[in-house]
């Protein structure tokens, strides 16, 4: 994907240029490797400060919310779905977007890749079509990008972005016939009690940063439920049960609006796939209401409507 | 005291020795990373790391740590009463903490023990810790400790310090804190000249491999408010996500915020980290925030760990140069460009 580097700066350049937006979002290149950093320019003449590379794990919809100028943007297919359920929650609109579609092929898992060197210091990747090489004192590895993807790429269904207005390359091919929640499968098999330790375990070295919830896109209220304080929903210690409240509360509020883009994991400190949380809502979601989040905006999310005609029995 | 020297398995050992008289603190693997855990049988020590992803400082000033308790209970003649809650206080021993986070707890002890405030319960934690150093062999790249007053044999904080040699630790004691713990520890015998020679030749060697640099002396000088209005602030401030990760991560961050629990009629006091890139850090109970917006957080961080930190105890900057946040910082927002942007000014 690094090839799309220079064709994004080409158009956030132009679109600067000829005024069709005030400022432009994408990446840049990071200071540490496999780390690129969420970058906003608004004078055509640091458009060569973009990149692009399969090391783009923040979510950029994060950025927009809310704001009220013309805004180009670039979007994976996920990023994609989170603008468009950000268009459909009212966080943004449409004719404020100028959407550059990136074709995706995924993003690597920085974790798998430190794994695959025996968590020794990596100084330098380098990525050359579907392979990383890995450099650091005295080793250098290539990797097959296939075998190290981040697992929410590794199980997405739509890499091409939704919505767009002008596409970076051509499409890229659907990934098909995988089961998208093998997780999920694995925990619903366990008893209660076996749900239990395997959340409390997983939660276990949490320390609240919240860096899962504020990477998420979906988390814009003005005041998080954590941080009320009349009343206080919940504890601030690192008592497991409070910590606890904090997760399912965080997953059910992305309930049918989550895109599985992955961001949440990416961020934690601790290393916590918090994603083991919204995936069995996305897996109900889908079950319940054939629903995926931000595929769709002439449609309302399952959450947020009523019908009296409703073809499911549970809510008449 | 002489220089000792200890096989890495009589050292294991010894620190089973200690285990009955004092509380020893060590790396352990968790996952893919390292983090302090009390030594027990299932968390063995492993000393094969560049540092802990969590840094020390949780050893003495816990994420989240009881006060006081209380009772609201009126028929009770101690009703509302606080009573200082019971805490462990016998001798701890953090073993293989890097030169930065010893460094590090220095730089919080100025702002808990001085002439103005004493903080009895960190001062409690300082009082009963002896620090047992781990020279780096192989600073990460993202370790600018060299350019905040440390390196990776600094000394400064530490009772004790190993030198890693291969299949021996070279230990030297630094401190009449450290000879009392060493005194107590079985094995190991004096070092000789050579050892001596190979240490003093790990240590330069170490210095020479530090290949991040940045200039932290040159904000003393610099006008506070020119500082605060830098025209960088916003452009340093777009990626951030206002997370905990950075204050977090760091082992010169100290603040915390007091709450009470409830539970029936009996209550708790705590202190609990807290972090100022979030908003509720400074959420006034009127409803009004100083530090509304992304940008005044971000630069709350930064200003106050490189100038008025350095401003009002004129040590230095109040970094140690460990590159936690560097390396994970979800957004790669990098303390040493904001140096470098500081410096430009
Ligand atoms: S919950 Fe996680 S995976 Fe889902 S949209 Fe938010 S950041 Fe992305
Ligand atoms: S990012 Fe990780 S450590 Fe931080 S709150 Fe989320 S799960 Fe906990
Ligand atoms: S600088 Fe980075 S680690 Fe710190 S709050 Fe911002 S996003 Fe989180
Ligand atoms: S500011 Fe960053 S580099 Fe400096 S001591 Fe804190 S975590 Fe380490």
């Amino acid at each position: 994907m690094l090839e799309y580097t220079d064709k994004i700066r080409g158009i956030a350049r132009k679109l600067l240029e000829e005024g069709t937006v005030d400022v432009f979002i994408g990446y840049k290149k990071g200071s540490v490797p496999m780390m690129n950093e969420p970058l906003l320019i608004n004078d055509p003449g640091k458009a060569d400060l973009l990149y692009w590379d399969s090391h783009c794990g923040l979510n950029l919809c994060n950025y927009i919310t809310k704001r009220t100028d013309r805004i180009g943007i670039v979007a994976n297919g996920c990023n994609s779905r989170n603008i468009v359920t950000h268009i459909i929650e009212n966080q943004i609109k449409r004719e404020q977007l100028y959407i550059v579609g990136i074709p995706c092929t995924g993003m690597f898992d920085h974790r798998a890749v430190q794994r695959a060197v025996e968590g020794k210091e990596i100084s330098e990747v380098r990525e050359d079509g579907t392979t990383l090489t890995v450099m650091g004192n005295g080793f250098e590895k290539t990797l097959e990008k296939g075998d190290y993807l981040r697992s929410n790429c590794a199980l997405c269904l739509h890499r091409n972005p939704v919505e767009q207005d002008e596409m970076i390359a051509d499409k890229v091919e659907e990934q098909k016939g995988m089961d998208p929640f093998p997780e999920v499968g694995e925990i619903e098999k366990k008893s209660d009690q076996e749900k239990w330790e395997f959340f409390t375990e997983l939660i276990s070295p949490c320390i609240r940063c919240y860096a899962c919830r504020n990477a998420c896109p979906l988390c814009y209220c003005p005041t998080c439920f954590v941080d009320e304080a009349q009343p206080q929903w919940v504890g601030k210690s690192i008592d497991p049960t409070d910590t606890m409240t904090f997760h399912f509360l965080r997953a059910y509020h992305c309930a049918g609006r989550c895109t599985d883009c992955g961001a949440c994991e990416r961020v934690c400190p601790v290393d916590i796939p918090v994603r083991q949380f919204t995936s069995k809502l996305n897996k109900d979601a889908f079950e319940f209401f054939e629903w995926e989040a931000g595929i769709r905006s002439d449609q309302r999310p399952p959450l947020d409507v009523y019908k009296i005609d409703d073809y499911n029995d549970f809510i008449r | 005291m002489d220089d000792k020297i200890f096989s890495k398995e009589e050292w294991e050992k010894a620190l089973e020795g200690l285990k009955d008289s004092h509380r020893i603190f060590v790396p352990v693997k968790e996952g893919d990373y390292h983090t302090f855990a009390r030594l027990s049988e299932e968390n063995r020590p492993d000393f094969d790391f560049q540092n802990t992803r969590l840094s020390p400082k949780s050893l003495i000033l816990p994420q989240s740590e009881r006060m006081f308790d209380y009772s609201l209970d009126e028929k009770s003649e101690e009703a509302h009463i606080l009573k200082e809650a019971t805490k462990e206080s016998s001798p701890q021993v953090i073993v293989g903490l890097r030169p930065c986070d010893a460094l590090a707890i220095q730089l919080v002890n100025i702002n808990f023990d001085n002439p103005e405030y004493r903080d009895p319960w960190w001062v409690r934690g300082i009082e009963s810790t002896t620090s047992v150093g781990l020279g780096c062999n192989e600073p990460c790249a993202t370790c600018f400790c060299s350019s905040t007053g440390g390196g990776p044999f600094n000394e400064k904080g530490l009772d004790v310090l190993l030198y890693d040699l291969g299949d021996n630790f070279f230990v030297r004691s630094l401190s009449p804190k450290g000879e009392s713990l060493l005194e107590k520890v079985q094995g190991g015998k004096s070092a000789d000249g050579s050892a001596k020679e190979e240490a003093e030749k790990l240590s330069a060697s170490a210095l020479e491999k530090i290949t991040s640099k940045v200039p932290t002396d040159q904000l003393r000088g610099k006008n506070v408010n020119a500082l605060f209005d830098a025209p960088f602030w916003d452009e340093v401030a777009f990626s951030c996500i206002n997370c905990g990760t950075c204050t977090y991560l760091c082992p010169t961050c100290w603040c915390f915020d007091i709450q009470d629990e409830v539970l029936g009629k009996e209550g708790d006091r705590l202190r609990n980290w807290d972090s100022c890139m979030f908003p509720l850090f400074t959420y006034h109970g009127s409803g009004h925030n100083p530090r509304e917006k992304k940008v005044q957080r971000v630069r709350q961080r930064f200003m106050h760990k490189l100038k008025y930190y350095v401003d009002k105890y004129e040590t230095g900057v109040a970094c140690v140069g460990c590159g936690r946040c560097v390396q994970h910082c979800p957004v790669n927002i990098d303390i040493r460009e904001v140096f470098e942007l500081a410096n430009g000014l």
